[in-house]
C-alpha cells in the first residue's frame, strides 16, 4: 500500500540506550562452534558490542527516562502532547498496555489519545505512518511517538543466531504539522504467512510458559534455545529482505519521483553488516549513504535502530542542515514498510546513555 | 576458478576436504554461516556482488554450482 502525506515533519530524534554493553569476544565460549569460526563470522556480519539492559529494566523505563530528559532540558512540554504511541514487542504486561504506564508516570494529562503497537523491525516507519495519519486530525498538534524493545531477556545467550546481533533501546521521535512541509512519500507490506519467520513461540496465550517450554534444546545448527526464546529462521528472514526490500524502495522512488541519487542517507534498519551491504548492492547505492554501523557499536534494538541510526550518524548535523532521507525497516510478521521525507533543523537529535 | 574456489573452502573449513564431497550442505561441510562468508570472500577475490537472491543453499552446494553462480554474478576466469 502506498501512502502520501503533506504538511508534516518530524521535529526532535532522542535516543535512549543501556549503558550496559557487553562484547561479542567475551561471549564466544557460549556458542557450540569453534573461537575461529566465530571470530570470521565477527567480521563479516559485524559482530562487536552492544547495549542491553539489566537489573530488569523495560521498555517503560527507558522511555521515561528520556521523556524526562527532553522536559528536563526544555525540549517538550507535557500540556502540548495529544498523542503518546509506543510501538513495541516487549510490553511491561499483557495488560494494562504499556503507553498507559508511561503516561501514568509521566503525570500527562487526559485529554490525548495514548496506544500500543505492537511491531518490530519496520516498526519505526510503521509508527510514523500511524502519526502522520493521526495528525490529518485538526485537533491533534503533536505526537509523541516511542519506540522501545527490551528483547535481551527473551533471547538465548547460547544461540550465536540472535544472540550476537540483539541489542535493547528506545527512541523518542516529536511529529507534528508543518504548514510548509514538503510531501511524505510511503509504502507499507505485509505477508502473515511468513509470521514464524521471526517468533517467540511460548509465553503468550497460544502457548503459555512452563519449565518445559524454559528447557533449552539443541537445533540442527548447533545453537541451543527454548521455546521462551526468540526464534529467527535467520535464511528466511535474508532472503525475504533481499526478495522484497530493492522492489519496495524502487516503487517508492518512483512514487516519489526521486532517483536513487536524489536521496541523502538511506537510513534503514539494521540487521548486521553484510544483509545491509548486500542490500545497498542489489539497490544500487554506496555503503556511505546506508550506513551499517548500528550492529557492531550497540546491537540491533528492532524498531529502535533507524532512529539510533539518524542520531548516531547525522546528530548535529541535523540540526542546522536539510538532508532528504529514506528509511525502511522489515522484519517480523512479516512486515516491510518504508518512507521518503526530509528531516531538517530539527530541535534535538540526540543519542544518550539510561543510567 | 576451482583452485580459487577450494582455496577460500579451505580457509573456512580448513578441517574438511571439499574436493572430495559433492554436496557440501547435505554432507555438513557448510552451513548458512560458512555461506555468508565464503559469499564475502567471493565477492572480494572475483570484485563483485554475488546478488542476495542467488545466496541459497544449492548455489553453493559443490564447485560446479559455485562456479555457475559466480558466472552468473559477473566473474570472470
Amino acid at each position: 500500500m502506498n501512502l502520501k502525506f503533506r504538511n508534516k515533519k518530524i521535529s526532535g530524534i532522542l535516543t535512549v540506550l543501556p549503558e550496559n554493553e557487553v562484547k561479542f569476544d567475551d561471549e564466544i565460549d557460549n556458542y557450540n562452534f569453534s573461537k575461529s569460526q566465530s571470530m570470521k563470522l565477527k567480521l563479516v556480519m559485524g559482530y562487536d558490542k552492544r547495549r542491553i539492559v539489566i537489573g530488569g529494566t523495560t521498555a517503560s523505563d527507558l522511555c521515561v527516562y528520556g521523556m524526562n530528559y527532553l522536559f528536563d532540558q526544555n525540549l517538550l512540554h507535557k500540556d502540548e502532547i495529544d498523542v503518546l504511541i509506543l510501538v513495541t514487542q516487549s510490553p511491561d504486561y499483557f495488560m494494562p498496555p504499556t503507553s498507559h504506564v508511561i503516561h501514568g508516570q509521566l503525570d500527562l494529562k487526559q485529554d490525548m489519545i495514548c496506544m500500543d503497537i505492537n511491531q518490530g523491525c519496520s516498526g519505526y516507519v510503521v509508527g510514523l505512518n500511524q502519526a502522520f495519519m493521526l495528525l490529518e486530525h485538526e485537533e491533534i498538534n503533536k505526537v509523541v511517538l516511542l519506540n522501545a524493545d527490551v528483547l535481551s531477556p527473551k533471547v538465548s545467550k547460547r544461540d550465536r543466531n540472535s544472540n550476537p546481533i540483539i541489542g535493547d533501546g528506545a527512541s523518542i521521535t516529536i511529529v507534528e504539522n508543518d504548514a510548509s512541509g514538503k510531501a511524505i512519500f510511503s509504502a507499507v507490506k505485509v505477508d502473515g504467512k511468513g509470521s514464524e519467520a521471526l517468533i517467540i513461540p511460548a509465553g503468550g496465550f497460544r502457548t503459555p510458559s512452563t519449565s518445559e517450554t524454559a528447557e533449552p534444546r539443541e537445533d540442527d545448527a548447533g545453537n541451543f534455545r527454548a521455546l521462551d526464546h526468540l526464534k529467527m529462521k535467520g535464511d528466511d528472514v535474508f532472503n525475504f529482505v533481499q526478495r522484497e526490500v530493492p522492489p519496495m524502495i524502487e516503487g517508492l522512488l518512483l512514487k516519489a519521483d526521486l532517483d536513487k541519487e536524489d536521496i541523502d542517507y538511506y537510513m534503514f534498519h539494521q540487521p548486521n553488516r553484510f544483509m545491509l551491504r548486500k542490500l545497498a548492492d542489489k539497490i544500487g547505492v554506496p555503503y556511505e549513504k546506508m550506513p551499517n554501523n548500528i550492529v557492531e557499536n550497540f546491537g540491533n534494538s528492532s524498531g529502535v535502530s533507524i532512529p539510533t541510526t539518524i542520531t548516531y550518524n547525522l546528530g548535529d548535523k541535523l540540526l542546522k542542515d536539510s538532508f532528504l532521507i529514506c528509511m525502511a525497516g522489515f522484519g517480523t510478521g512479516l512486515n516491510w514498510a518504508s518512507l521518503v521525507m526530509n528531516l531538517e533543523k530539527l530541535q534535538f537529535c540526540e543519542l544518550i546513555n539510561y543510567k | 576458478m576451482e583452485k580459487i574456489i577450494l582455496h577460500l573452502l579451505s580457509e573456512i573449513r580448513p578441517e574438511f576436504d571439499f574436493s572430495e564431497s559433492s554436496n557440501f550442505i547435505a554432507e555438513g561441510l557448510l552451513d548458512s554461516f560458512d555461506i555468508v562468508q565464503l559469499v564475502t570472500a567471493l565477492d572480494e577475490a572475483y570484485n563483485i556482488s554475488i546478488d542476495g537472491l542467488d545466496i541459497l543453499p544449492e548455489n553453493f552446494s559443490n564447485l560446479e554450482a559455485i562456479k555457475a553462480t559466480l558466472i552468473k554474478n559477473g566473474a570472470t576466469t
